[in-house]
């Protein structure tokens, strides 16, 4: 053995094992992030990029040019407002559902029997495997004028004629809330299945009704899974763009959507970058949330 | 100690399933109707597998999504691999917040800011070195990997989080070396975790429409642009049956691993 020379060894070879996946995120996650915020500062004009450059060597000068005009139109133009407005606001309520049905199956799942519960976990995990893409595809099957569940109302006779559901922004809900539920319930059970049972004991031992016992105790110490699975739905509900293509209407403003759509069917990249800079400007909040989550998650907590 | 209640956990979990898998059951039932209008049934027929395997379009698109999704899951499951290890035993370093921030954005980032910011990266790279030529299987795989190695990451620190630091220690302690020590004690231990964390990057990529959509090229289309740009105007019966091929096999692979798994675990 040589310690001398191995520890000069170590932090050498600790720097390069860290290295290279933060090679691969700095260069393929933040690299093209920034270029995002420099595109949305260009201007539209007709090439190959379609966008002008941010500085340019003229003259001996370099003429650094920044265009505000897609911030201008994001913030003169109301229909923007509304959009993001509309897509916070979808998120939030899909969230809200969200919590409110994944509660109680994720509490249920926590507190049962160790093969009984295996068995269940298992149906959540099964539909977070399957295609997102499939199971808001079979949705349009159901919620069409014609669909199954018209026609399960209808011939109960509960209705007489088809409620509109397809097309419309419920519609989406549904659907949002379908493709995002597994997301909140599985954090939230890690959470729940590792909670200390002897604490329940404890407070019903002095006296606790099992209502009070769940509401001060269990809810509390639910609360980090409570917020990563509500940041694992909320966020990327704001962005969301394929649920909203395949069952909301032509008038279902979302970010995601209008993106999508300036950058595809419009080609104005500049604009796109700059609705895509205002919609990561407006998660940064839950962002930050659920990054303090994750960071606080990686400490090793008091076991060492 | 008080059990929960019966009947509100009865109602909170039959309505709870009900909602997953009514939606996926009566998919995968109308894939049998021989009607073309999805809607009404008119008997029982196979004619949408048949039209399935003489979909030429849909077909190649998936033998391109599948070589696609068999390199993205390895580079990812090898990558993320690593990030996770680092994540949970190199312990704190410089810049580790921004470590644990890159490595979780992609959870739970948009798909589109994704998709758009790796697009203008390679439009720029395109027009200062001329390289990567032009948009296809190379550009959505980057974007596959820098989306999956995140999921695998998630389930390799918290698996290496588990295990019993005190076999490391020994192998260190008889003078292997730490990379030693990884392949021949760390990664056996964990390699149940790693496939599971391979096929789950598998499926993200196999299920990715929008990361694709942005980073495909002339002639690269994926299974599931295919799909969307066929299902976002209405019912397609022959996705009916994709769909429950998909999710068979999807399901099969599941049960099975979560059954050898479980069954290692009873015996411990």
């Amino acid at each position: 053995m040589k310690p001398p020379s191995l520890r000069r060894w170590v932090p050498s070879s600790r720097a390069l094992a860290v290295a290279p996946p933060f090679l691969w995120l700095g260069l393929f996650l933040l690299l093209p992030f920034l270029l995002v915020l420099k595109i949305s500062f260009a201007e539209l004009q007709f090439g190959i990029p379609p966008y002008t450059p941010l500085a340019q060597f003229q003259e001996e000068a370099v003429q650094l040019s920044l265009h505000l005009r897609g911030y201008i139109l994001l913030f003169t133009d109301s229909l923007y407002a509304a959009t993001y407005l509309n897509s916070v606001k979808m998120a939030g309520v899909t969230t809200l559902w969200c919590i409110l049905i994944g509660y109680p199956i994720a509490y249920y799942i926590a507190r049962s029997s160790p093969a009984v519960r295996n068995l269940l976990l298992l149906g959540v995990i099964l539909p977070f495997w399957t295609s997102l893409l499939l199971r808001v595809y079979a949705w349009v099957g159901i919620l069409r004028n014609d669909g199954l569940l018209n026609k399960a109302l209808m011939g109960l006779g509960l209705i007489s004629s088809p409620l509109e559901i397809y097309r419309t922004d419920l519609a989406v809900y549904i659907g949002m809330i379908y493709a995002y539920l597994p997301f909140f319930i599985l954090p939230l059970y890690a959470n729940l299945v590792k909670m200390d049972l002897r604490l329940l004991e404890a407070a019903y031992d002095l006296g606790a009704r099992p209502w009070q016992a769940f509401w001060r105790i269990t809810v509390p110490l639910s609360a980090p899974g409570v917020v990563a699975g509500a940041m694992l739905v909320f966020i990327p509900c704001v962005g969301e763009y394929v649920i909203p293509e395949m069952l909301g209407g032509a008038n279902t403003l979302m970010m995601g959507r209008v993106m999508w759509n300036e950058f595809f069917n419009n080609t104005d990249w500049p604009m796109a970058s700059a609705v895509t800079c205002v919609m990561v400007l407006l998660l940064l909040v839950p962002l930050a949330l659920f990054q303090y989550n994750q960071v606080r998650a990686q400490q090793p907590g008091g076991r060492r | 100690m008080k059990g929960p209640n019966k009947t509100l956990r009865a109602l909170a979990l039959g309505l709870g399933y009900a909602f997953l898998y009514l939606p996926i059951l009566s998919l995968m039932v109308f894939s049998f109707n021989d009607s073309a209008v999805l809607t009404s049934w008119s008997g029982f027929s196979l004619r949408w597998y048949g039209e399935l395997l003489r979909d030429d379009a849909l077909l190649s698109a998936a033998w391109l999504s599948l070589r696609i999704a068999l390199l993205t899951a390895t580079a990812a499951a090898a990558i993320g691999t690593w990030a996770g290890y680092v994540l949970a035993r190199m312990g704190r370093f410089r810049g580790f917040a921004l470590y644990v921030g890159m490595l979780s954005a992609p959870l739970v980032i948009p798909e589109v800011v994704l998709g758009i910011s790796l697009l203008l990266m390679f439009v720029e790279l395109r027009g200062a070195v001329g390289w990567p030529a032009e948009n296809g299987m190379f550009t959505i795989w980057v974007g596959h990997v820098t989306l999956c190695m995140a999921f695998v990451a998630v389930i390799i620190q918290s698996r290496v989080r588990d295990l019993d630091r005190s076999l490391e220690e020994a192998a260190l302690d008889l003078g292997a070396t730490p990379l030693k020590v990884f392949f021949s004690v760390t990664l056996p231990l964990i390699a149940p975790a790693v496939v599971s964390a391979w096929l789950l990057a598998f499926t993200l990529s196999l299920d990715d429409v929008v990361i694709a959509s942005f980073l495909s090229g002339p002639g690269s289309t994926t299974l599931p642009m295919e799909v969307f740009s066929r299902v976002r105007l209405g019912l397609k019966p022959e996705v009916n049956a994709l769909a429950t091929l998909f999710i068979l096999a999807v399901g099969t692979c599941v049960i099975v691993a979560n059954r050898l798994q479980w069954r290692k675990e009873a015996r411990k």
